[in-house]
């Protein structure tokens, strides 16, 4: 599996990773599945635009992030107004590896791409994707690519 | 009662790619359970082990979100839309576990803790960063 991130959207993400340090930013990504695959199948998707979205955890937004179902409707408006699908989402990890944790596990939903982005002392660093398996058991990686 | 039960993107390829399902049912929850007697990969992604439906699974009936209405037990009526709709969650680890554990990687005061190797969570070594 492979994300295509567009340059301009690879730099909005770690933009707003580093402008909302130490909190956890959280944003949705738009494009397009290119070539189709599910978990462990070749599959190809772009990501063209995204859309930063508020955090809503305001009791521990350090190590939390949040998107409610209304942003999540918001989200997927926004993606068939511009003719794009509402691929997934990326958040950051202020001060922690960008790698899924058991909470992101336990709260994510299949088919979609999860974005993390590192940000160390307000510097983005790191940039992984991952898709959850069917049996909810872990996540595969994506491969990002810049375009 | 002949409902309508939309199903998001990212269920539906456990729902034979279907964006929505027509079901027969008098309650939300005979509509979730009628979902799921007929697509079972579904279950697991909608409800916890314990048989209650996950935090960041949320469902309307029309416009009405029945966490405010009569939750599962929601009576529906001829040609009512039952809509799943995700909220999404996420966040890294706390940085302090009880007694015992260790965290998988913390950065406190300046000092830089290793994280552990964990392949459930992706991570195949324990490298300094």
């Amino acid at each position: 599996m492979r994300l295509r991130l567009l340059t301009d959207v690879r730099q909005a993400i770690r933009e707003h990773g580093a402008h909302g340090y130490p909190h956890e930013v959280c944003g949705a990504l738009l494009g397009r599945e290119v070539a189709a695959g599910g978990n462990g199948l070749a599959g190809l998707r772009e990501v063209t635009a995204v859309l930063p979205l508020e955090n809503r955890r305001d009791d521990s937004p350090r190590n939390r992030f949040s998107v409610t179902a209304e942003d999540v409707l918001r989200a997927e408006r926004a993606a068939d107004e511009r003719s794009l699908e509402l691929l997934g989402w990326y958040h950051s990890h202020p001060d922690h590896p960008a790698r899924p944790s058991e909470f992101d596990r336990e709260h994510a939903w299949p088919w979609y791409s999860y974005v993390i982005l590192s940000v160390a002392q307000r510097e983005p660093g790191e940039m992984t994707s991952w898709r959850l398996a069917d049996d909810r058991s872990g996540y595969a990686a994506e491969c990002i690519e810049v375009a | 009662m002949a409902v309508k039960v939309m199903i998001p993107t990212p269920l539906r390829s456990y729902a034979g790619k279907r964006d929505h399902v027509e079901v027969a049912a008098k309650t939300v929850g005979e509509a979730l359970s009628s979902l799921i007697a007929e697509h079972g990969d579904l279950r697991r992604h909608l409800y916890q082990d314990d048989g209650r439906l996950r935090s960041f699974v949320n469902v309307y009936v029309n416009d009405d979100d029945i966490r405010y209405l009569q939750k599962e037990a929601t009576p529906l009526h001829d040609g009512d839309t039952v809509s799943i709709v995700p909220s999404i969650a996420g966040g890294t680890n706390p940085c302090h576990s009880g007694p015992g554990e260790e965290p998988a990687f913390c950065v406190k005061d300046g000092e830089k803790r290793i994280p552990r190797a964990n392949p459930a969570l992706g991570i195949k070594d324990a490298v300094e960063r």
